[in-house]
This record gives C-alpha cells, sequence and structure tokens, in this order.
C-alpha cells in the first residue's frame, strides 16, 4: 500500500537523491514528535501540573519545610564535593590513558566504564559491605566517630562511585582525535610538563571538559539507587533530593514530591540550556577546535 | 557625589565607544575560567547560608516501618515537648521509615537506631539474634508484648465493591487482582499472608495451595506496606488491596471515603507491631534515659490517644476520642503464637526456601 504510492510519485517528480519523498519525511517526523510527547513532554507537563495544583504559594511553601530544605542542601553539597573530584579524576585519568602509553591502560579504561556497567543497587550494597557494621573497618570506623554508611560520607562515597566514569569518558575519545602533535610541539620548545598541560591541553579540553561536568552533576544530583542503599533514610540528616521526593509521594504529599521533582527538572533544563547558549555563543572557538 | 558622576561617565563612555567587531582570540578565550568561577561561587552561596541547626539537647533516631510516619511525626512533637517540661534541654528525635524488614537489615548493617519501632517481633528477633545490639529478652521488658498499639489486617476495595470481595476465599477467584506487598520485607505482608493461611486452615482448605491461589492474583509485590498502598490508591491497580487497618483508614482520610470502602474478613490477625530500646547502640546514661523514657510514654495516655487517632487500635482509651474508639468492628484476631510464633512461623514461611520461596517459584 505505501509502496504503491511512494512509488509514482517518485515517477512525476524530480527528486534530490538525499532527501526522501515528502509522506516518508512527514510520517516520520510525526512518529519522533509522538514518541517524544509521550515519553517525554507530556510527563513534564505532569509534573509541573501536579506540582502547581493548588498554586504557586502552596508548593514554595512544601519546600521551605525544614526537611525539604536539608534534602536541597546535601544534595548540593554531594555535589559539590563529588563534581570537582570527579572532574580532577576525569582530567587526570584521560590526560594518561590518551597522551601516554603504558601498560595496562585498556584494562584501566575497562575499570573506568565499571560504574556504568554495575547496577547501582550493587553498588550501594557494596559500601554497605565494605563499611558496614558487619565489616572490621566499618567497626573500626565507627568506632572512632567516622560513620560511612548510613551517614553522608556514605552517600558521598556512592554518588562519587555512580558519577565516576562522566567526565573521562566525555573527554578520552575527544583528546585521543586531537592527538599528541600539539603537545609534542610545546615539548621541543621547551616547556615543561605542567607548562605543556595548562597552555596546550587544557585549552583544548575545556569545552569537553565542562560538557563532562554538566552531565556529572546531573547524575551527582539525581542519583537515587546507590545512595538509597546506604542512606538509611534519616529525615532531615541523610535524604537527598530523590529520595525526599519518594519520601513525600508515599505520604501522600504530592504537590510537596511534585514540586522538588519539578526543582531536580528544572536544575536539569538549566544545566542543557546553559550547554545549547554556550555551545552558540561560542560555535567559533568549537569549530576551531573542531570537536564535539 | 563625584563618585556617581565619575561612575555615570564611565558608563557613558562604555557605550559609546563601539565594542571591537571581532574580539580576539584571546579575550574571548580568558571568558572561560571567570565562567567556572562563578559556577563555583553560586554553589559556595547555596551552601552558605546552611543554619546549622544543633540543637543543645540530645539527638535520638527511631528507626521505625512504614506506616507509622504520621503517628511519629505527632508523637515526636508532643514527646519533645513533655522531655523539655520535665526540666531537660529539648531532644531532637529524627525518624527513618521503610519496609519493617529492609529496616531490621539496615540496623544489622550499622544504621545506628537508639529505638526500633518495628511491623512485628520477628524483625526485633532478627536484630537480636544477628548482632549484640539488643537482648534476647527485649519483647518482656516493655507492658503488652512491648506492643503499645495493635492494628489488624483489612481489605481495601473500591467505592461499592464491584468485584463483591467480602472474604479471603473471594481472593482466589479468577479475575480478582490482589495487591499486597512482598513478605520478604514488609513486615505487614507477612501479616497478610499468615491470615490467609489461618482462614484456609479453618474452613478445610489446603494452606498452601490457598496462599498460592492468592498469590497467583498478584501482579505487583510492592517491597513496602506505603508502596502497596500507593499502587493500589493512586496508580489504580488491582481489586483489593490487603492492609494493615491503620493504613486503610489512613487511605481514607487522605483520599477521600467516597472512592474506597473497608471490608473485614471473618478470619484475621492481631499484629502487634513492637518497640524495642537498642542497648548497643545506646552509650550514653542521658541518652539512655531519653530513649527509655521515649518508649515508656507510648504508653502514656496522650499517646495511646494519639494512636487511636492515626487508626491504630491501642490499649489505653481514657484521653481519646470517643469517636476513634468506636470505630473499629469486631474482628475475630489470631495472635503469632497461633502460628507458633515467631521463632517458629518466620524461618518456616518466610525463610530461604520456605514455604513462601516455593509458593513463590510456582
Amino acid at each position: 500500500m505505501t509502496n504503491a504510492m511512494i512509488i509514482p510519485a517518485r515517477r512525476r517528480r524530480l527528486r534530490s537523491a538525499t532527501s526522501e519523498p515528502t509522506l516518508v519525511k512527514w510520517l516520520l517526523i510525526g512518529l519522533c514528535l509522538a514518541v517524544l510527547t509521550v515519553l517525554l513532554f507530556a510527563p513534564l507537563i505532569a509534573v509541573f501540573d501536579e506540582a502547581l495544583r493548588r498554586g504557586w504559594a502552596f508548593a514554595l511553601a512544601s519546600l521551605s519545610e525544614p526537611d525539604a530544605q536539608a534534602a536541597i542542601r546535601l544534595t548540593v553539597l554531594v555535589a559539590a564535593i563529588t563534581v570537582p573530584l570527579n572532574a580532577t579524576f576525569g582530567i587526570a585519568a584521560a590526560w594518561a590513558i590518551t597522551k601516554f602509553d603504558w601498560r595496562g591502560k585498556a584494562w584501566v579504561i575497562t575499570m573506568i566504564d565499571l560504574p556504568f556497567s554495575v547496577s547501582p543497587v550493587v553498588a550501594g550494597l557494596l559500601f554497605v559491605l565494605m563499611f558496614g557494621a558487619n565489616s572490621a573497618l566499618g567497626v573500626w570506623l565507627v568506632a572512632n566517630g567516622f560513620p560511612v554508611v548510613f551517614a553522608v560520607p556514605g552517600i558521598v562515597l556512592a554518588t562519587l562511585f555512580i558519577t565516576f566514569p562522566f567526565v573521562a569518558r566525555e573527554l578520552i575519545p575527544m583528546m585521543l582525535e586531537q592527538g599528541r602533535a600539539e603537545e609534542e610541539a610545546a615539548l621541543t620548545l621547551g616547556a615543561s610538563g605542567w607548562r605543556v598541560f595548562m597552555t596546550v591541553t587544557l585549552p583544548n579540553i575545556r569545552w569537553a571538559l565542562l560538557y563532562g561536568v554538566l552531565l556529572c552533576n546531573a547524575r551527582a544530583m539525581g542519583e537515587f539507587g546507590a545512595v538509597a542503599v546506604v542512606s538509611g533514610k534519616i529525615r532531615g540528616q541523610t535524604t537527598t533530593m530523590p529520595l525526599m521526593i519518594e519520601m513525600f509521594y508515599n505520604e501522600y504529599l504530592s504537590v510537596a514530591a511534585f514540586t522538588m521533582a519539578g526543582v531536580l527538572a528544572l536544575l536539569a533544563f538549566v544545566t542543557l540550556t546553559l550547554k545549547s547558549a554556550l555551545e552558540w555563543r561560542y560555535a567559533d572557538q568549537l569549530a576551531a577546535t573542531h570537536r564535539h | 557625589m563625584s563618585l556617581y558622576q565619575t561612575l555615570a561617565a564611565r558608563l557613558k563612555r562604555l557605550t559609546l565607544v563601539p565594542a571591537p567587531v571581532y574580539a580576539e582570540q584571546p579575550s574571548r578565550r580568558l571568558r572561560f575560567w571567570p565562567m567556572m568561577a562563578t559556577g563555583a561561587l553560586a554553589i559556595g552561596v547555596t551552601l552558605a547560608p546552611a543554619p546549622q541547626a544543633q540543637a543543645q539537647g540530645l539527638t535520638l533516631l527511631n528507626v521505625s516501618y512504614d506506616p507509622t510516619r504520621e503517628l511519629y511525626r505527632e508523637y515526636n512533637a508532643w514527646f519533645a515537648d513533655w522531655w523539655e517540661a520535665q526540666g531537660n534541654p529539648r531532644p531532637t528525635i529524627q525518624t527513618s521509615h521503610g519496609g519493617s524488614g529492609a529496616q531490621a537489615r539496615a540496623v544489622i548493617d550499622g544504621l545506628a537506631a537508639h529505638v526500633v519501632t518495628l511491623a512485628l517481633a520477628g524483625d526485633i528477633d532478627a536484630i537480636a539474634t544477628r548482632t549484640d545490639l539488643i537482648a534476647e529478652d527485649w519483647q518482656s521488658r516493655l507492658p503488652q508484648n512491648a506492643s503499645p498499639y495493635t492494628s489488624t489486617i483489612v481489605f481495601l476495595v473500591r467505592e461499592g465493591n464491584p468485584q463483591n470481595i467480602q472474604d479471603w476465599d473471594d481472593l482466589v477467584r479468577d479475575g480478582v487482582e490482589v495487591i499486597t506487598p512482598n513478605p520478604k520485607t514488609s513486615g505487614g505482608a507477612r501479616w497478610n499472608y499468615l491470615a490467609a493461611w489461618a482462614y484456609a486452615e479453618a474452613n478445610g482448605l489446603d494452606p498452601q495451595e490457598f496462599v498460592g491461589q492468592i498469590y497467583r492474583n498478584v501482579p505487583v509485590l510492592d517491597t513496602a506496606a506505603r508502596g502497596s498502598t500507593t499502587t493500589f490508591v493512586q496508580r489504580g491497580l488491582g481489586d483489593v488491596l490487603l492492609a494493615w487497618e491503620n493504613e486503610a483508614y489512613l487511605a481514607l482520610a487522605e483520599l477521600g471515603e467516597d472512592q474506597f470502602d473497608i471490608v473485614v474478613p471473618s478470619v484475621s490477625v492481631l499484629a502487634e507491631p513492637p518497640v524495642a530500646l537498642v542497648p548497643g547502640n545506646v552509650t550514653d546514661d542521658n541518652l539512655h534515659a531519653l530513649a527509655t523514657a521515649y518508649l515508656e510514654q507510648l504508653y502514656s495516655p496522650e499517646a495511646q490517644a494519639m494512636a487511636l487517632r492515626h487508626y491504630y487500635r491501642a490499649w489505653d482509651t481514657s484521653a481519646a476520642d470517643p469517636e476513634d474508639v468506636a470505630r473499629f468492628p469486631e474482628v475475630n484476631r489470631l495472635t503469632i503464637q497461633h502460628f507458633g510464633g515467631w521463632a517458629e512461623a518466620q524461618p518456616l514461611h518466610f525463610g530461604d526456601g520456605g514455604i513462601f520461596d516455593q509458593i513463590y517459584q510456582e
């Protein structure tokens, strides 16, 4: 049926070899939009609709509750600790992997990907096993007044683990593509290793780095599974925003739950907008370093 | 005055000087780092006003199960006032809620609970046997089997009871969808299971077969009671929810009495959600006094009235609203002793490879 309609159309009109028949084109675009609407736009609108069901004032009031405030602060704190650390680790790993040759490199690349392939729940349990009351290390830590699981350090560790690959994974392909020629040129001109890194490597990778950091940040704020396992769910103490959303929802406080969900979604929006704005503003530079 | 003028003049000059059409590369390059710095500053500002809400008083952690959220929110506020009125510094009381079994597991793994208020004695027994935190005889240390309030299992059905569900045998009918959480992780679910078991026994049916048929009608097994309630009430799944009586009444109160009906089956259970001190985590004498008082005051007339208001069946009705007391219908309630006590029932039914595992593998 569809073929029968397409073939005569092709004979009648000359069409550029790179484009599709109009019908197919619109069908595909329509399908894509329909899927996006069902999977992305509609749920997103539903979140905000539910949050504002009883008006702005009510939604904002739910955010000013002490537990909600504590959850927001904890989430920002966790992101503020994990993102800079993972940015540093990510740069170090990417630099070592792309600019130097050494044995065991392939193995390290695999290890960097590990957090992507391990289920977050497993990651969380891993920390409970390591630092929980049933391990010698855990007992020693608690005895010395530094509990890890069911406390903030555990949440930071779990988030660190989950978000580890984001920066490195973003940098490695680009740095491989850029090659080592510029660094080698700098070295022949007598620059020290540090200077090469600061004046040649870092300026070349900063956009990919920023992108990696934004992604890492979004995940650090949104991580649920691993954090749920190590959190202990103490209200106002070890409850991050995603955990708080579930709690509110379970307590029939759906406005509070969806308002907080909306805040998380808005953070993601800000992240994406920031990235798009930067890409648009610095398009020429991006073209100059030609990646992304 | 002059400062203002200089500023104004500068501003004017700034606007008058035409911007270079092609900005030089280096000047643009520099902007990347100020931008990052601004980002870091923004994070710093967000974190800075964090008021360190450190109360001078002690901090008590109550690790509880799912449906007690509303009860303990009220009780904690009342108890903090009461403790302060006794001439003590005001305490900070923290709570953690989840599936009863999962919460016990967390305490075993090191969640530093000072008191546990769980759904069933079996979960506190698990802490007592697997760790040194709680003594084995914990249940004899407080009145009424250490259970300040009790509950039972009822059915919550949709308004008008369209599937005409009256008793346990209606749950095995074809096409009836039953919502109940996973007995492995949820205390309430274990009571649901045992009540169904008791019904089969009383009516000359094969209990394992009967309970198995019920679970074949369960489309989703949530991990905790509250999860099941939301599945049934907010997501609209299933025809009947096997629920704690207090959860069922709470759902009615929160979401409207015109949406659901409560059905009381012919046989149910006397669910005793017990409370216990966790001496292993209470190292300080003052904290010990606070935690002990916290549990003992659960038996005070005020707290008992509170429990009744939150749809628990409490013992002392002297301070309660008569309406809260009159609400509960008479139910034939079997105790855990009918099943040989938790020490026997837990491994037999819910242990690894126990009857529930056998049923669920079919």
